[in-house]
């Protein structure tokens, strides 16, 4: 276990190497950092001058041990558009990511898990086929088509709830604004975290329904309905028990890509959150935070990928075995 | 999967004389016909098809000729609608352009890069697999490191982050005349791992076969091994992932256009309609963004099905 740790530790840090190499080469050589920070009339001098204080004259090597020495220390530089720096950037804009995507994907377990429950046990009912109809749609559906129409039913025909912006939030400390605590706030996030668990929810469902047509079809539920065993034991207690290891992995694993497709969701709802703020940094070219972002990301997903590998060597010893892919 | 890898180069030299006779005996056209939704997918997929190809004849108007163009014509509602015009079937934009034209001329550009994104992550996966595969070794490892990395991200960020890197350097006024090309390279980077991935497994199988040993035996050298023997073979998965990823590189474009650093206003395609729409989405016309939005919907299912029948029906697992 621990040497399986060790590997995976080390794998992950190569990756983070890997990634912080490709921001690095962004902040450096796409566009000029001493362009973007002084204005037009800045003297020759001035701007060798800042050149120098940058450190932009030293060996390529030595930048980059010191961009990751920084990237470690959260400091990412200044963003060439607010003229302040990324990290209290983002900081500002984290709480707004996290929310949605923490909602989004409690909906998607919420209504997902339910539903592949259900179109497992009754395939046939047209119930299931409906759901599977939806699901379908759910996949097959750009997120920003289901935003737009979403907003178009509910805020502009039903005018039920509002279709832009967070609502009133408030501080509770730390720099963290949330907007869970208002009505408005919850308002505003219904529509964003369906447009943005939609996709999530449809994956999940139809993997329960997947794992609980197999699962019923095995000698212990036989052998637990033979029992006489009441049916909501059968159901809940034995076969979806078992189908939930692989649930808890996808959506663990799905968590990454919910915040990554946020980005989506929130141009769509005019979200004040990361995404946002990264997607106006790739139309402006604001390279200090495309290159934070993606670090943030990175470090997101690689974490997330070795919690997630870590349990699932802790609940199906076999995987130490045959030692996972790579 | 043996056997019918090992078969392939036999049916491969009786081809030319019977195709559609063996068209029309092979069990995967057997099962197109047994699944009604399939057949209506592709009658869809191909009637779009066909009306994207042939836009400039089919369109009531030239959506990219100011001459025609009048503002007194923007904003009308759907013909149907009552206060519509029954020359603009679907209504007009804010420009006065007829939505139905726009549409069909959107969804040429739509499917000119899907398709061309498609091909070039077809061309670059299936070359790197077959290099991985077949020589192994360092190259194996480093090409697979990077596919094991890339396939963390999400595509999305990926074609985000090409696309803003091609800004910065090429600069705002250049940018506009490689977009396309960009846009291509930033759907088709996103999207080679799979191939690469596919192919490099069938390689490794395919390699050690008799027919690969006799070729090397005889001399051949390897490029000619991998490109003329080793690949026809390994082709088959190949194109089921284009398939599904056709409908997967439609909806990127869509959303990169929709996200505003896709194609420019001046050459819509759906997703850059769709995003021209929104802004009138609440003042109330709601057909300048609608339409469009359905026309990406029923396309992007349409074709999504077919990948999954076409991905079922090769499977011989599922038989």
């Amino acid at each position: 276990m621990l040497a399986f740790a060790i590997r995976r530790l080390v794998q992950a840090i190569g990756v983070m190497l890997v990634v912080a190499l490709i921001s690095f080469i962004m902040f450096r050589f796409v566009g000029d950092p001493v362009n973007q920070l002084v204005g037009v009339d800045t003297s020759p001098e001035d701007r060798a001058a800042l050149r120098e204080a940058l450190g932009l004259n030293d060996p390529v090597l030595l930048q980059f041990g010191r961009f990751i020495l920084r990237a470690a220390q959260l400091d990412f530089g200044i963003s060439y558009q607010f003229k302040q720096p990324v990290a209290a950037l983002i900081a500002s804009r984290l709480p707004a990511t996290l929310e949605l995507s923490l909602v989004s994907a409690f909906f998607a377990l919420a209504v997902g898990v339910p539903m592949g429950v259900f179109t497992g046990l009754y395939p046939r009912s047209w119930a299931s086929r409906a759901f599977l109809a939806i699901s379908l749609i759910g996949v097959s559906l750009p997120t920003f088509l289901i935003g737009i129409l979403l907003i178009f039913l509910v805020s502009v025909n039903l005018g039920w709830l509002p279709s832009f912006g967070r609502g009133a939030v408030v501080d509770i400390g730390f720099g963290w604004t949330t907007g869970l605590l208002t009505t408005s706030g919850l308002q505003s996030l219904i529509l964003p975290s369906i447009t943005l668990g939609l996709f999530q929810m449809t994956l999940i469902m139809r993997l329960v329904r997947g794992e609980m047509l197999e699962v019923l079809r095995t000698d212990y539920i036989k052998f637990a309905r033979a029992r006489g065993l009441s049916r909501r034991a059968i159901n809940f207690g034995h076969a979806l028990k078992n189908t939930l290891v692989p649930v808890i992995t996808i959506t663990g694993l799905q968590v990454g890509s919910i915040i990554a497709f946020a980005i989506i969701t929130e141009t769509v709802f005019q979200w004040p959150g990361m995404g946002l703020m990264f997607l106006q940094a790739v139309q402006s070219v604001d390279i200090p935070i495309m290159a934070a972002y993606l670090l943030l990301i990175a470090f997101l997903f690689v974490t997330i990928n070795f919690i997630v590998d870590l349990l699932y060597v802790a609940v199906d010893p076999r995987i130490r075995l045959g030692g996972a892919r790579g | 999967m043996s056997d019918a890898t090992e078969a392939a180069p036999v049916e491969t030299a009786a081809r030319a004389p019977g195709l559609v006779a063996r068209l029309r005996d092979n069990d995967i056209w057997f099962s197109f016909t047994r699944s009604p939704i399939t057949v209506i997918s592709a009658v869809v997929t191909l009637l779009l098809l066909l009306s994207a190809l042939f836009a400039p004849l089919i369109a009531p108007h030239d959506p990219f000729d100011p001459a025609t163009l009048s503002i007194m014509d923007s904003f009308f509602p759907p013909a149907w609608t009552g206060e519509g015009d029954p020359r603009f079937l679907l209504g007009t934009d804010d420009q006065g352009r007829d939505i139905l034209s726009t549409i069909l001329y959107g969804m040429r550009i739509s499917l000119a890069v899907g398709f061309a994104s498609v091909l070039f992550a077809m061309v670059v996966g299936v070359t790197l697999g077959l290099l991985a595969g077949y020589l192994g070794g360092v190259v194996d490892s480093v090409i697979m490191r990077i596919a094991d990395v890339q396939l963390t991200f999400p595509a999305i960020l990926i074609a985000l982050l090409i696309d803003g890197v091609a800004r910065g350097v090429a600069g705002p006024n250049s940018y506009q005349d490689i977009v396309f090309g960009v846009l291509v390279l930033s759907i088709g980077l996103s999207f080679w791992v799979q191939y690469a991935r596919t192919v490099r497994g069938s390689v490794l199988v395919e390699k050690n076969k008799e027919y690969v040993l006799a070729a090397r035996l005889i001399g051949l050298r390897p490029w000619t091994i991998m490109v003329k023997h080793v690949l026809p073979n390994v082709l088959g998965p190949v194109l089921v992932i284009a398939t599904i990823n056709l409908a997967l590189a439609i909806i990127t474009e869509a959303t990169l256009s929709f996200l505003g650093v896709g194609v420019p206003p001046t050459q819509p395609s759906l997703g850059t309609l769709i995003r021209i729409g929104n802004d009138f989405l609440f003042s109330g016309e709601w057909w300048i963004t609608i339409f469009p939005g359905i026309t990406l919907a029923i396309l992007a299912l349409s074709v999504n099905l077919l990948g999954d029948w076409l991905r079922d029906a090769l499977n011989p697992k599922l038989r």
